[in-house]
């Protein structure tokens, strides 16, 4: 076999990480690289320097180190029985990749995952060692993100930790029963094994206040997790649920939701449809809910029907058209909490409507200054000059709220 | 009418400097009209230009929040922008709460004026492409054409520097241009876009990503427009290959659904997962075996969303075995029971009668840690009867394997589960009771219940009397 060229392997194992739905960079300690002769910064938000057509930002460079893989995970485009053209990076090539794509500001770091090959410690072991490599050759301040072998050992894991910004181990599906049916080797408890480790080393890396020495550093942006959608017949209250258990146990920073998408050469055991990408954005809304709102699962999976979130609307104003009993709410007087229930008003709105308040009291045009925008908010607030009357239990809103189906372009 | 005027589009403290003078010479805004150096006419026309005033008094102070808004929303290209921010430090002299109201007409125009500028910066950190030259010594130097809406340059640079230091890089726009040598950044005047190299070596590279990570699946182009306005793209190298992505992404996508085969129901795959997971008693002859199938274990719903089954820890043949209710938060973590603040409530307790814990054998009733997520944090909730049930097959075979003389049911799941009827601890502590297989059983309180006691007196009490029962036990181990 001929051997492959650079840009040929960089084709292939982009391509076979593409489903991996994570691409922040966001949330780690703020360094850079003035004074030291090298590259790279981090500074708190993420910075998205491209988009691909398909929405979604490319922050980081996105690649496996292989995706050769002994295990044979049917929803896996990588799996052991798939037919796709193959190839290995060496450790050099992802790290001359990276400074590279970094150095012409194309990214903001790198996210390194890869196929597992001889052993989890094999494969973790290659995939610290490019990370080693960056920071301490090249002396390279830019993001990484490593992906976390499950069972690859605890020496590994700190060290990963020491390099890496964020490390994530993928949960792969919302329920156990899924995950087994669909990825035979991969023991779900393992995988839980291995985010209960990062959070372990993540607490003991926390600086102590009674103690002067500094603990030895430990991905500073956290770990994250991802969940397939769609693949298996879990439902929207399964899936949350299994992200709200996450949150709380393994202390993730994000729970990422990824549509099953088509893979080439695909099981036939997989529902080969277009990615529910309605689904997944409603999902991604209903866990900001979760994290920023106060709601709890239950609550939101209330706003639907069966177990599954409306697809028609978002989960803050179903929830709302199902509790209109707890509307309006008077934005002069109510308590921060209710009116983050207000469909509509964001965090941003809400402080300024409540800095505002102390000046005088709000009118409608004042809110739908502070909002941007009034329709969906009207039938759920009281103003100073306005109080929605019998809209707010009239049996027409939902359709009026309902935005109408528009054709999208196609450029 | 007084007319200032300005010599650079966005430096905030020569704005600054005029500024303090006009208010401590006490001008209004109605009486100056800003202007930029070398612009002639103006909203009324051929004004006559009176100096400004040499005053240097004293000034007012302004909140923090201000001076950082203005200092971005100077760099806006607005017109108006000079004489909008002196209108509001005007009026912030006699009403410093003003920046709280959201709805005045120039608060949301500064609010808005300065977001633009971090939106366009932003982008300009996101957006800039640097073209890598080589020169004939072999030096390195990059450079980039950028074309931000506003004069927002200078306000990016600096991040610039921070991120490269070790590269000597230029950035060139329209109105002005920076550069880096390594030390400290210079700027100069504004150029064009081919004072930069059209084509950079890594370029290829960075367009085979670009088509590579895009899903042909998962069209979203209004999504990518808003985020990457089309106005950018004739800068970025990548740009080109969209047209031809999205053409033949609808293709692309049908070609593999196409292939597509029906899932079998989730039934099927339901049971085809317990089939694997039911576990044989027979296979089963030592401690070892059990935990390793425990790990497998589906008896329940629980497993679910434990982080694994914690099996119990002691020696193979111990006299004693203690049984808790179920693994707390950190026994889940760590796969190792009574290891969290009950498990120090327990050690402390047995040090103080006198009972070795590597000697006895402590275990619990229910394997997998039962909560409600509350934010970040897992609420421990008590297993129900069938999860008891369910998990007695455990408990059985690590009595069958373990035989102790004694066990202390640690609360009233463990007494529920070794009992078979569920008990009130209070009624059966202190007694010492045999059971069909001729083991003697004790009832105690789970130690986390002397954690859940608020006041000091009573949980030293409740401690004193947990200790006797402890104190009892370690008196039947010597007996026996």
């Amino acid at each position: 076999m001929a051997a492959l060229t650079l840009r040929r392997k960089l084709a292939v194992l982009s391509d076979a990480a593409k489903y991996d739905a994570s691409c922040a960079s966001s949330g780690s300690e703020k360094r850079n690289s003035a004074g030291t002769g090298g590259i790279g910064s981090t500074e708190g938000s993420g910075i998205c320097h491209s988009y691909a057509p398909d929405g979604r930002c490319i922050s980081l460079l996105k690649i496996l180190l292989t995706n050769f893989c002994v295990y044979d995970c049917i929803y896996c485009v990588n799996r052991s029985s798939s037919n796709v053209e193959r190839a290995r990076f060496s450790v050099e090539e992802v790290v001359r990749l990276t400074l590279d794509f970094y150095k012409r500001n194309y990214i903001e770091g790198l996210f390194l995952s890869s196929g597992i090959i001889r052993s989890p410690d094999y494969t973790m072991e290659e995939l610290v060692r490019v990370a080693r490599s960056l920071r301490q050759d090249h002396k390279f301040a830019g993001y990484i993100h490593l992906k976390v072998i499950p069972n690859a050992t605890a020496e590994l894991l700190t060290e990963a930790g020491r390099w890496a910004d964020r490390l994530s181990t993928n949960i792969e599906m919302p329920t156990d029963l899924g995950l087994e049916a669909l990825a035979p080797e991969k023991k779900p408890s393992e995988i839980r094994t291995a985010m209960a480790r990062v959070r372990g080393k993540l607490d003991e890396a926390k600086p102590d206040l009674k103690s002067k020495a500094k603990p030895a550093k430990f991905a500073p942006a956290g770990q994250s997790t991802q969940m397939i959608i769609g693949a298996d017949g879990a439902d929207d209250g399964a899936i949350l649920n299994r992200a709200a258990g996450l949150y709380s146990g393994y202390k993730l920073r994000r729970v990422y939701y990824s549509a099953f998408s088509p893979i080439p050469d695909a099981s036939s055991r997989l529902p080969l449809r277009a990615p529910p990408l309605m689904r997944e954005h409603r999902l991604y809304q209903a866990d900001w809910l979760i994290r920023f709102y106060g709601f709890d699962v239950p609550e939101i999976i209330s706003g639907g029907e069966g177990g599954l979130l409306d697809l028609s609307i978002d989960p803050k104003l179903a929830w709302a058209l199902r509790n209109r009993a707890r509307f309006p709410v008077n934005v002069n007087r109510a308590d921060r909490e209710m009116l983050l229930r207000v469909p509509g008003l964001g965090t941003k709105s809400i402080d300024r409507i409540i800095t505002t308040r102390r000046h005088h009291r709000l009118r409608l045009d004042d809110v739908a200054r502070i909002a941007g925008s009034i329709d969906k908010v009207r039938p759920f607030i009281e103003t100073e000059d306005w109080t929605p009357g019998g809209l707010t239990d009239d049996q027409r809103l939902r359709a009026r709220l309902t935005p109408q189906p528009e054709q999208l372009s196609l450029f | 009418m007084h007319i200032v005027r300005v010599q650079a589009l966005n430096d905030f403290a020569e704005w600054r400097g005029k500024a303090r003078q006009l208010l401590a010479a006490g001008l209004s805004p109605e009486q100056v009209e800003w202007r930029m150096v070398g612009e002639a006419g103006g909203l009324f026309g051929d004004v006559e230009e009176v100096p400004l005033p040499a005053a240097s008094g004293p000034v007012g102070s302004v909140p923090r929040q201000f001076l950082d808004l203005a200092a971005q929303a100077i760099c806006h290209s607005d017109p108006a922008r000079f004489s909008v921010l002196y209108r509001l430090l005007w009026q912030l002299q006699s009403d410093n709460q003003l920046l709280g109201n959201a709805v005045l007409d120039d608060n949301s125009l500064l609010t808005k004026w300065a977001a633009a500028v971090r939106r366009d910066s932003h982008k300009m950190k996101a957006f800039v492409r640097f073209k890598s030259i080589v020169d004939d010594s072999g030096l390195e130097r990059f450079a980039a054409w950028f074309e931000p809406d506003h004069y927002c340059l200078e306000l990016t640079a600096p991040f610039f520097a921070r991120r490269f230091d070790g590269m000597m890089w230029a950035i060139i726009t329209p109105y002005a241009s920076a550069f880096w040598d390594g030390e400290s950044i210079a700027f100069g005047p504004g150029g064009r876009k081919s004072d930069v190299p059209q084509d950079d070596a890594v370029e290829g590279d960075w367009k085979t990503y670009f088509s590579s990570i895009f899903n042909p699946a998962r069209l979203k182009v209004a999504m990518m427009k808003s985020e990457m306005p089309v106005k950018y793209w004739r800068n970025l190298p990548e740009a080109e290959l969209i047209a031809p992505l999205i053409r033949g992404a609808r293709e692309a996508e049908k070609s593999m659904i196409e292939r597509a085969a029906s899932q079998p129901p989730s039934r099927h795959l339901r049971q085809a997962a317990r089939e694997i997971a039911e576990e044989k008693r027979s296979d089963i002859k030592s401690l070892t075996d059990v935990r390793s199938a425990v790990q497998t274990c589906q008896r329940c719903p629980l497993f679910e969303h434990a982080t694994q089954p914690v099996f119990g820890e002691g020696p193979e043949h111990a006299d004693v075995m203690f049984v808790g209710e179920q693994p707390g938060d950190q026994e889940d973590l760590a796969g190792k029971p009574f290891i969290g603040p009950a498990g120090a409530v327990f050690d402390e307790a047995l040090a103080k009668v006198g009972i070795d814990r590597s000697r006895v054998y402590v275990t619990n009733a229910v394997k997998h840690f039962k909560f409600e997520p509350r934010g970040k944090r897992r609420i421990h909730q008590r297993p129900d009867a069938g999860e008891v049930q369910a998990c007695k097959f455990w408990l059985n075979l690590e009595r069958d394997l373990v035989k102790p003389k004694i066990i202390v049911a640690l609360g009233a799941t463990a007494a529920q589960s070794l009992l078979g009827k569920s008990v009130t601890v209070g009624k059966l502590r202190g007694e010492s009771l045999k059971i069909e297989d001729g083991t003697t059983v004790y009832v105690t309180n789970h130690p986390s219940y002397l954690l859940r006691i608020p006041d000091a007196e009573g949980r030293a009490r409740e401690a004193i009397k947990f200790e006797a029962d402890l104190a009892m036990v370690r008196d039947a181990i010597a007996a026996s």
